[in-house]
């Protein structure tokens, strides 16, 4: 803006004068490094083979951002960054809180994992196609989508990693990839769209999009603004998102059709963003509302744990399976969310990091098994204990873990969630979240006696490959599995912070609004 | 205004869903555009519809001196068009190219990836 001189125009009303500590920087790292890293490997797209170490490189600089920038949650609690120096709620917010640090962490885990994978799961052409510079803008999204404070600003996120994994996804161009891609593209668009509906319409309430700036402004509009046709809205969206029964089908349509190492990074960590988003909004903006959906969500969680397992139950391909078993793990979720105590949501976000790491190595540990056996068909599929004995160690400690069986990690958040549905009076959904865990048990353990305890059948498909680069990812995996379940109570703390984080939003809005807060 | 606009969304809201329960393709993707450009209208009319009065605030104040358009809807809309429009021409490319290999915009047809009658897992060996 040009200043007639003799004018000056004291901007200290709307806009941040002090210049930024170097500290909060860090809050932005985990996209940025991500974006810039994809930039990098799109101007070298033809150079394929820098793409690997390049990626693995950029992901290893985002787990170390991610790394500080929980710990200095951890320690000195959340904090903000405002972009273009105009102050909240004008400029956009990008907010480090302990839910949303904790879970781009282990999702940069998952992701770095998979990039690792990707060595040797994408070949010379699918890295040409653009599958490193396509991970990294998708980690980007996912990692925004965590960390930002702005509600107009998650729904670009949302876009950036839904788009790119588009991508991901018809990598290849097969027939049934084309198939998949088209149902997952246009399923996951209408979701998109109708949370930005929703977004609207609170826009048009509240006049504003920076979440805290809504969230202590709700109490005011609760009477004359339609806030629970909203939360309605937001619920379908994200449940949409989150394949969350009824309305999960695009999921076992498109999960088993791309690449393995595509199947792991998207079972691991998409559908989390949509339970993320879920806790998010519900939780933190719209808590009294969330009060009242709580029986309908409650019966959604349960149809989703019981008939993605059930589904699981069905199935052939091994892909597939895992596909049905993504589902029931996204209803043990919301089974915290329904609930809405502390325990509850604690035991949701402990079991949102338990099952990122888990369901990533499932599906990598398909890749390996198809990678010895020769086939995903549990039909063929078998003799793999006889030749190599160390995929069953791994094979057990995941399955047991999916399960909720001790040594493995799975087993904490079913027990925290177990204990808040009881105290909560609702004993039919601890009921249903053990039904669920017998019933895991049972799939995955016919996938264990089928494909590694069946000696060799005559007609089984010889393909062997060597499984040493896929044994040192699932190394990589298993361990922290392992370490959650047997030491868990830096985890459980984790996650009680984080839910007391969203549980009471007097902290992040007074992180954000450092002179009006809440009494 | 406000009324006439939100008759609008609701006719556009309505087209959308009726093209997006076809069982074709085409007709969903349709459907789609429409979906987006309803929401688009959403927010527009969320934004209230103040006319003529440019948000410009005059040299001497820092606010403006009365009511003025909202400049904020703008940046929403321009941001969710060039989303919604690129992701739609991406599904139009995808559209075509699985009616080019799969011979079918069918909904009902489209079965590669998950084939109607496959068999169960085996229950023991």
């Amino acid at each position: 803006m040009a200043v007639e001189p003799g004018h000056t125009v004291d901007l200290s009303g709307a806009m941040v004068t002090a210049p930024v500590p170097l500290a909060d920087w860090l809050v932005v790292a985990p996209v940025a490094i991500p974006i810039v890293f994809g930039a990098v490997l799109l101007m070298v797209r033809h150079e394929t083979r820098f793409h690997a170490g390049l990626a693995v490189t950029g992901l290893v600089f985002t787990f170390l951002c991610n790394i500080g920038l929980l710990v200095r949650v951890l320690e000195n609690g959340p904090f903000a960054m405002t972009m273009g120096r105009w102050l909240p709620p004008f400029g956009i917010s990008f907010m480090a809180d302990a839910l949303g640090a904790s879970l781009a962490l282990v999702a940069t885990l998952a992701a770095l994992v998979c990039a690792f994978y990707a060595m040797i799961d994408i070949g010379a052409v699918g890295r040409r196609y653009g599958f490193y510079p396509f991970m990294m803008l998708m980690m980007a999204g996912v990692s925004g989508s965590f960390l930002t404070g702005d509600i107009f600003n998650l729904y670009v996120w949302f876009e950036v990693f839904l788009i790119s994994s588009f991508g991901l996804l018809v990598l290849g161009s097969q027939h049934r990839q084309l198939d998949g891609a088209t149902k997952y593209a246009i399923l996951n668009l209408v979701g998109t769209t109708l949370f930005l509906t929703a977004t609207a319409l609170l826009y048009g309430a509240f006049g504003t999009l920076n979440m805290a700036d809504i969230a202590r402004k709700a109490d005011g509009l609760r009477e004359i603004a339609p806030l629970t046709t909203l939360a309605v809205l937001f619920l379908l969206a994200f449940g949409m998102k989150a394949a969350a029964f009824p309305v999960n089908f695009w999921l076992p349509a498109s999960y088993h059709t791309p690449r393995i190492v595509t199947a792991a990074l998207f079972g691991g960590v998409l559908t989390k963003v949509g339970v993320y988003a879920l806790l998010r909004v519900l939780v933190m903006l719209f808590p009294p509302e969330l009060n009242l959906l709580s029986g309908l969500i409650a019966w959604v969680a349960a149809g989703t744990m019981v008939i993605g397992i059930m589904g699981a139950l069905a199935q052939s391909d091994l892909r597939r399976v895992l596909g049905f078993v993504v589902i029931s793990g996204v209803g043990i979720m919301l089974a915290g969310l329904a609930l809405g105590t502390a325990e509850g949501l604690a035991g949701t976000v402990f079991y949102a990091f338990h099952s990122m790491i888990v369901m990533t190595a499932l599906y990598l540990l398909a890749g390996v098994m198809n990678g010895l056996g020769g086939t995903y068909s549990l039909r063929t599929l078998s003799g793999l204990y006889a030749s190599n004995p160390l995929i069953a160690a791994f094979a057990l400690i995941l399955m047991l873990a999916v399960a909720g069986l001790p040594p493995a990690s799975g087993l904490w958040p079913k027990v925290m969630l177990v204990r808040a549905s009881i105290d909560s009076g609702q004993p039919w959904l601890a009921f249903a979240i053990l039904a669920t865990g017998l019933l895991t048990t049972l799939a995955l353990g016919r996938v264990f006696i089928l494909a590694i305890w069946r000696p060799k059948m005559a007609d089984a498909p010889q393909r062997p490959t060597s499984p040493l680069l896929g044994y040192t990812a699932l190394t990589a995996l298993t361990v922290p599995v392992l370490i959650m379940g047997l030491y868990p109570a830096p985890v459980i703390g984790i996650a009680e912070k984080a839910a007391g984080g969203i549980l009471d939003s007097s902290g992040y809005i007074r992180t954000i609004f450092p002179e009006e807060a809440r009494p | 205004m406000e009324a006439i606009l939100a008759f609008t969304v609701a006719i556009f809201f309505a087209v959308s869903i009726y093209l997006m329960l076809s069982k074709h393709i085409i007709r969903i993707l349709l459907g789609v555009s429409v979906f987006s450009n309803a929401v688009n209208l959403t927010i527009f009319t969320a934004g209230r519809v103040t006319r003529e009065v440019p948000p410009i605030i005059p040299i001497d104040l820092d606010v403006p001196a009365g009511s003025v358009a909202n400049p904020l809807p703008q940046a929403l809309i321009l941001t969710a068009i060039v989303i919604s429009f690129s992701i739609f021409a991406f599904l139009l490319v995808l559209a075509f190219r699985s009616y080019q290999e799969l011979g079918t915009d069918d909904t009902d047809g489209m079965r590669v990836a998950e084939p109607k009658g496959e068999d169960l897992p085996p229950l023991g060996y």
